[in-house]
């Protein structure tokens, strides 16, 4: 361990940690641009300098290990002139367009000036201009003249996503982010350069211009991407409904865990947020026969007796459910005690179809593309209770020994594809029941709006079999519930069924 | 007193012959037979200082490399002629006049610190040098020089000649190792220093060639002789370039400590029997002196106490015609320019201040301005990675604390301009 004296303040840390970090876990905030904790500490922005007593000069503190009996100060006058003073040079030639920039509200130059820059600007020359609007790939766009060269998205394209797309080009105050020759950025990690960029020179194509980060709400929850779990921030956009495009999520933020995802998540979690907004489900309807909205307690009651029905008649085979891995560990529990304890059901398809399974990579991607299988497997699905192969599920649909459906949050087109109106068509009963309504949906006799995973508070047990709890974003569409509040509902349905 | 240019009117000291009929590779024959220890006590004694520009004593620097039965593996000996400096014309002179003494100090140093791979990183722009020395690597390996068991005894080593891709900065021995790594030349933030971390991370000694081509003599006359012919803290001898408004440029060597008169007497006076305005003691980078400072003894320390620095021994003499902003101007663009831009406030900061200094000197200055100067300066001074990028602050300072008048008669739009512009 070594002491050193942080500010008059004896501070103890681990031999060799960085100044900037210890600095850090003591509550003092040293100002940085190029040093992050994953991608190294090249010391060219010099906003960390701080006063080291008997250094020659003010040191790069994300350079400096602390040593026993080191004294440090990053409130001397000397540092706080030298801190500013970079900030002024990082200014002179940034063309100051927060009005237009995105990055405006969550900007390390604007926190920086108001913290410690105020100084008066004294800059009259004319600045130096690049190219403002470089779509570099198809998720990003950059912006030369905003950029402070902090090289952290050069440094995160080497050494996290290994793709070399941008490179530092040119010389001196020439000097210019671009593409390499002949590359795009366009690999699976590429929104993570706009996230680290500490200003607005790489910046969201899909957020561009959607909506002011002053006006977002920020919610720390998982991404329901695929079996990683990844930690996420998911910012919605309700304060001004008319703004991003009068949609209500706005974007998904990595959120910090060393365990899972680092600092860290994909492009396909980023953009998943998307669907939060699209075709979703928001009424209780009976759509066969005739269509008709329906109160939760009609339908409850209806399903329910429709299902103790077809029970009676034909067995517990005769009705199958078909579910997601994106159930979330409270669902999986009602799904079982609805499906597996009450109704005695044995036909269950749960296993990933084809259309759940994507790319995986050694960084954070995960094959399956659902968030919660784990969740399901501690219940028993997959081990004691088998998931049905998608073929014999639908040899048994035809062959007419299976009578009954119930879809939970699945689109059965993205298993049988075309096959799927022609499978569900003889069935006696059909029900639906998830955020998306999909094509299933149609083809239901009940529709149920089931919440999606922004919407209600739970957790996912992630593929190491982790469980990370969630909490709500949204508030529901329409009337959708929870999935378990759903199954709860059906079960007291049955209950007060049988008590007729 | 000359050591390294004695030969050098010479017309084929180039040649392995020459250069050995005159006494050379007597040094590194000597120095073959001695222990390592020895050379680096003969070094130590000798009070060599580093001289491309930092003038940091030589054996001291030996003495930073990790003890081998610590660190084992290779190391290296890295000869920096990347001469960039304007006002700075020595190395390209002595290369190509005298390769060999070059090589045979290289050879000595890698001998003394336990290298077996020499390198000497040369200009770019230095085409011809480069295939006078790549001839000269060339004859000293056919003579058994180079290469496996050197003049019969059991040291080995190896010589590379790297060219630079023409960057000033390549000549910053964190940035030349990095340009020799085969990466853009950014100067690394020391520490560690790159006896600890160097060439490939191996511990690897930077001299500059003039340092490097002293070994020979200082072997073969020992320590104590070299020590004598300077200054108490600085040994032997210095080479200047000697250009700008002179009689006679050139290379003058001269014991270190010579005055600047004796030095400006050599190079034939001023041009024309003019006044002397100024003197940039060691290239552009350097604060400039005054004929104040004409019997200023010009080593190391005594420039230093000045507030100058003897740098690279690039002597730029300044008559009274010289425009002293015009100067400034050209110091801070050709810094502008060759600004490795790794970090911000000298890729801004030079930029900046040269914006400044052009519309200055285009008639449309403004009162405040000098003073802006200064603030911009003290923004840059003391906060970069490397001391190149320190220069353009001290740079300013010293030229807005020297000629306050000049800069002040080009504050106003109006105000009354020299009539003359002079270039460096």
């Amino acid at each position: 361990m070594a002491k050193i004296t942080l500010n008059g303040r004896p501070v103890e840390a681990a031999d060799g940690t960085l100044l900037i970090d210890v600095a850090k876990q003591a509550g003092v905030a040293i100002p940085h641009y190029c040093y992050h904790p994953a991608l190294g500490n090249p010391g060219n922005c010099r906003m960390c300098l701080v006063e080291i007593k008997g250094a020659p000069k003010l040191m790069p503190s994300c350079r400096v290990r602390v040593a026993d009996g080191m004294v440090v100060s990053t409130e001397s006058p000397a540092v706080a002139a030298a801190q500013s003073g970079e900030l002024e040079l990082h200014l002179v030639n940034h063309p100051l367009d927060c009005p237009v920039c995105d990055q405006s509200g969550e900007c390390g130059l604007q926190d920086y000036y108001m913290s410690i820059g105020r100084y008066k600007s004294s800059m009259v020359e004319d600045k130096r201009h690049f190219e403002k609007r470089k779509p570099v790939g198809p998720r990003v766009m950059l912006d030369q003249e905003r950029c402070i060269a902090c090289t952290r998205c050069v440094r995160f394209l080497a050494e996290v996503s290994k793709t070399h797309e941008l490179g530092m080009f040119g010389r001196g105050h020439q000097e210019r982010i671009d593409l390499a020759p002949g590359k795009t950025l366009d690999n699976p990690y590429s929104g993570n350069v706009v996230d680290i960029c500490p200003v607005g020179a790489l910046t969201d194509r899909d957020f561009r211009y959607q909506v002011r980060v002053w006006y977002l709400d920020r919610s720390d929850t998982v991404c329901p991407g695929c079996s990683r779990g990844c930690a996420i921030s998911l910012h919605t956009s309700t304060q001004r409904p008319w703004h991003n495009g009068a949609r209500r999520a706005a974007r998904i933020k990595p959120r910090f865990n060393p365990e899972v995802n680092g600092y860290w998540i994909c492009d396909e979690g980023r953009y998943s947020y998307k669907a939060l907004d699209r075709d979703r489900l928001g009424k209780v309807l009976k759509l066969k026969p005739s269509r008709a909205e329906l109160s939760w307690d009609a339908a409850f009651s209806e399903v329910s007796s429709r299902v103790k029905g077809l029970l009676e008649d034909h067995g517990p085979q005769s009705l199958a459910v078909v579910a997601s891995g994106a159930l979330s560990n409270e669902d999986w529990r009602s799904f079982k005690k609805l499906f597996v304890d009450s109704w005695k059901l044995v036909n269950f398809a749960f296993d990933p179809a084809p259309d759940q399974a994507g790319e995986e990579d050694a960084l954070l991607r995960r094959r399956d593309k659902v968030p919660n299988l784990k969740g399901g497997a501690a219940l028993g699905f997959g081990d004691q209770i088998k998931s049905l192969p998608w073929e014999s599920l639908a040899h048994s649909i035809e062959a007419g020994r299976i009578k009954g459906l119930y879809v939970v949050d699945r689109d059965l087109f993205g298993v049988w594809g075309a096959k799927t109106p022609g499978l569900l068509e003889g069935l006696e009963l059909v029900v639906f029941q998830g955020p998306w309504k999909g094509s299933t949906g149609d083809l239901a006799h009940y529709r149920l709006p089931a919440t999606a995973w922004a919407e209600e508070d739970g957790g996912f047990t992630n593929f190491e079999g982790r469980s990370q709890g969630y909490r709500a974003a949204l508030p529901p569409v329409g009337d959708a519930q929870p999935d378990w509040r759903i199954f709860e509902g059906l079960l007291a349905g049955l209950r007060a069924g049988r008590a007729e | 007193m000359k050591i390294i240019t004695r030969h050098f009117d010479e017309p084929k000291l180039h040649e392995l012959a020459v250069y050995r009929g005159l006494g050379g590779y007597e040094g590194l024959k000597k120095a073959l037979a001695m222990s390592p220890a020895d050379i680096a006590a003969e070094v130590k004694k000798s009070n060599l200082r580093g001289l491309g520009g930092a003038g940091f004593p030589a054996g001291m620097k030996w003495g930073t490399l990790p003890p081998q039965d610590k660190v084992p593996g290779p190391r290296y000996v890295v000869g920096n002629c990347d001469e960039s400096e304007p006002g700075c014309f020595r190395d390209r002179v002595h290369v190509q006049r005298s390769p060999h003494q070059v090589l045979e100090g290289l050879l000595i140093a890698c001998y003394a610190v336990g290298a077996k791979e020499g390198f000497i990183f040369i200009r770019g722009e230095y085409g011809r040098q480069y295939r006078v020395l790549m001839a000269a690597v060339k004859e000293a390996e056919a003579a058994g020089l180079i290469g496996e068991k050197i003049l019969g005894a059991s040291f080995s080593c190896k010589v590379m000649v790297m060219r630079g891709g023409g960057t000033y900065i390549s000549g910053l021995d964190t940035a030349l190792l990095e340009s020799m790594e085969g990466k853009k030349s950014w100067p690394r933030q020391p520490p560690p220093f790159p006896t600890n971390f160097g060439l490939m991370g191996l511990p690897t000694v930077v001299h500059n060639v003039a340092t490097l081509a002293m070994l020979p003599h200082i072997v073969a006359k020992g320590g104590e002789w070299f020590a004598k012919i300077g200054t108490p803290k600085s040994g032997g001898t210095m080479l200047f370039s000697v250009s700008g408004h002179v009689e006679k440029p050139g290379v003058y060597e001269f014991p270190m400590g010579v005055t600047l008169r004796a030095l400006l007497q050599a190079a034939g006076g001023v041009t024309k029997g003019r006044a002397l305005k100024a003197v940039i003691p060691g290239g552009t980078s350097t604060p400039p002196l005054g004929p104040e400072h004409l019997d200023l003894p010009l080593d190391f320390d005594s420039v230093r106490a000045q507030g100058s620095f003897l740098g690279a021994g690039g002597v730029i003499v300044l008559d009274e015609t010289t425009d002293m902003v015009a100067v400034c101007r050209d110091i801070i663009s050709f810094l502008t320019h060759e600004s490795c831009g790794q970090c911000t406030p000298c890729r801004e900061g030079s930029v900046w201040t040269k914006t400044i200094l052009e519309r200055m000197l285009s008639g449309r200055g403004r009162p405040e301005d000098p003073a802006l100067l200064e603030r911009a300066a003290g923004r840059i001074t003391g906060t970069t990675i490397c001391a190149l990028g320190d220069t353009v602050g001290i740079v300013l300072k010293a030229y807005l604390k020297k000629f306050p008048e000049e800069f002040k008669a080009r504050s106003s739009p109006e105000g009354e301009r020299p009539g003359m512009e002079a270039r460096v």
